[in-house]
């Protein structure tokens, strides 16, 4: 049985820690409310360009001409798997989510006799992916150092897959990220980006005329829908963690609340049974007189 | 004919612009255009330059790096990589973009060396397009 002080001090700091995650929360939320508007910004661009893209695939795809990023190297051997995930923790299960689905699809591949290559963007999820996956890992990009995600944080990312592909280091590339549903419902997504996928529903835009040609238009595009992609994957990924973070914390917020009761209701009763005590050993004394 | 059309301007991380116009001057790859209500759909890459735009509500100008242009009967849509407003482009900022794209010809491979320099000629002819 714990003493009354004892008990004091851990009704101390549950309290602290309740504040904690309460600040925690309202930061999320504040940051939430920016990177919601940071992805509803980015979209009409994000649409667009993957409506333009889609149009011109359809009807470049099949020619001899067509761009390698569209039409892919022609074989399937060698996967890259870009994983985005969070620099930081105490988001609930925002990180490992996504590090479960790529950690699921590299070993699938891996057991179909295909190489995997593991490109992190995020600290946790390269620690995460260290412990079993460590042989695969081939590279990594910081981003901690970085407040608001920007257009060039992408660009860059997409420039170095691009080059890994210019240098046939592989031949299919997939995005892991999170997209956001709402504050309570993230989705990990595993989006491939090269060779671009064509979406066959579309209608094909034949009306537009092309300058300069259908192919020179697609081979400069293709290269900034990379980085397009990758843009909306990390702006989603940045609205998810704040989420997720921000109804982690809720939780947290509220379990301190009910600890704090049932601390304090365990205090009061002590307190009272110590009382009780006392005057049963004054009266007993009084009593003996 | 309808004598205005609907343009925008978007860039990767928000929309610049969204407005009536009479007519769109852009810089496509191949030269400039001008867009005017009920264009033939067409789109073309852009190249560094400036996208002027004249409507009802007076005229804007936005520098633009590179990136796309879709124009159909009712509407123009510029979509930059990066796109400023020209009145706020300074004379350090062309200068950033020149230092760029003299960095990128000097590491561009022999078959990509012509667009490179061109790229780095489009950026300089910015500067006089300003007038920063």
């Amino acid at each position: 049985m714990p003493s009354l002080k004892d008990l004091k001090n851990r009704i101390t700091s549950v309290k602290s820690t309740q504040k904690i995650t309460k600040a925690m929360q309202m930061v999320a939320a504040a940051k939430l409310r920016r990177a919601q508007d940071a992805a509803q910004e980015a979209r009409p661009y994000a649409e667009r360009m993957g409506a333009v893209i889609n149009g011109l695939a359809l009807s470049v795809r099949g020619s001899d001409s067509a761009p390698r990023l569209l039409a892919g190297t022609g074989d399937d051997k060698v996967h890259l798997l870009v994983v985005m995930t969070a620099e930081r923790g105490l988001c609930g299960g925002f990180n490992s989510s996504i590090v479960k689905v790529a950690r699921y699809r590299a070993h699938k591949l891996i057991g179909e006799g295909k190489t995997v290559k593991i490109l992190t963007v995020g600290k946790k999820g390269r620690e995460q992916l260290r412990r079993d996956l460590g042989d695969y890992l081939i590279g990594h990009v910081d981003l901690s150092e970085v407040k608001r995600i920007g257009y060039a944080n992408a660009r860059d990312i997409a420039d170095q897959v691009m080059t890994r592909f210019d240098a046939g280091e592989f031949d299919v590339a997939t995005i892991f990220y999170n997209r956001f549903q709402s504050v309570i419902s993230q989705i990990p997504t595993a989006q491939q980006i090269i060779p671009a996928p064509v979406d066959e529903d579309a209608e094909a835009s034949a009306l537009y005329d092309y300058e300069p040609s259908e192919e020179d238009i697609l081979a400069d595009l293709l290269p900034r829908s990379i980085a397009t992609q990758i843009f909306t994957a990390l702006l989603e990924n940045a609205a998810s963690e704040q989420g997720a973070r921000m109804s982690a914390m809720d939780n947290a917020t509220r379990n301190a609340g009910d600890m704090i009761n049932r601390l304090t209701i365990e205090y009061n009763r002590s307190r009272q049974a110590a009382i009780t005590k006392e005057l049963i050993e004054i009266i007993s004394g009084a009593e003996a007189l | 004919m309808a004598d205005t059309m609907q343009f925008d301007l978007v860039s990767p991380e928000r929309s610049l612009a969204s407005l009536r116009a009479r007519e769109v001057q852009i810089p496509g790859a191949e030269g400039d255009l001008t867009a005017m209500p009920d264009h033939a759909p067409l789109i073309t890459t852009l190249r560094p330059g400036v996208v002027r735009v004249a409507g009802p509500d007076g005229e804007a100008a936005f520098v633009v790096t590179g990136g796309f242009a879709e124009i159909t009967g009712e509407a123009a849509s510029v979509l930059a990589e990066r796109a400023i407003l020209a009145a706020e482009v300074t004379g350090a900022m062309i200068d950033d973009l020149v230092a760029q794209a003299e960095a990128a010809a000097e590491a561009a491979p022999a078959e990509a060396r012509d667009a490179a320099n061109k790229v780095v000629a489009d950026m300089q002819a910015l500067r006089a397009a300003v007038g920063a």
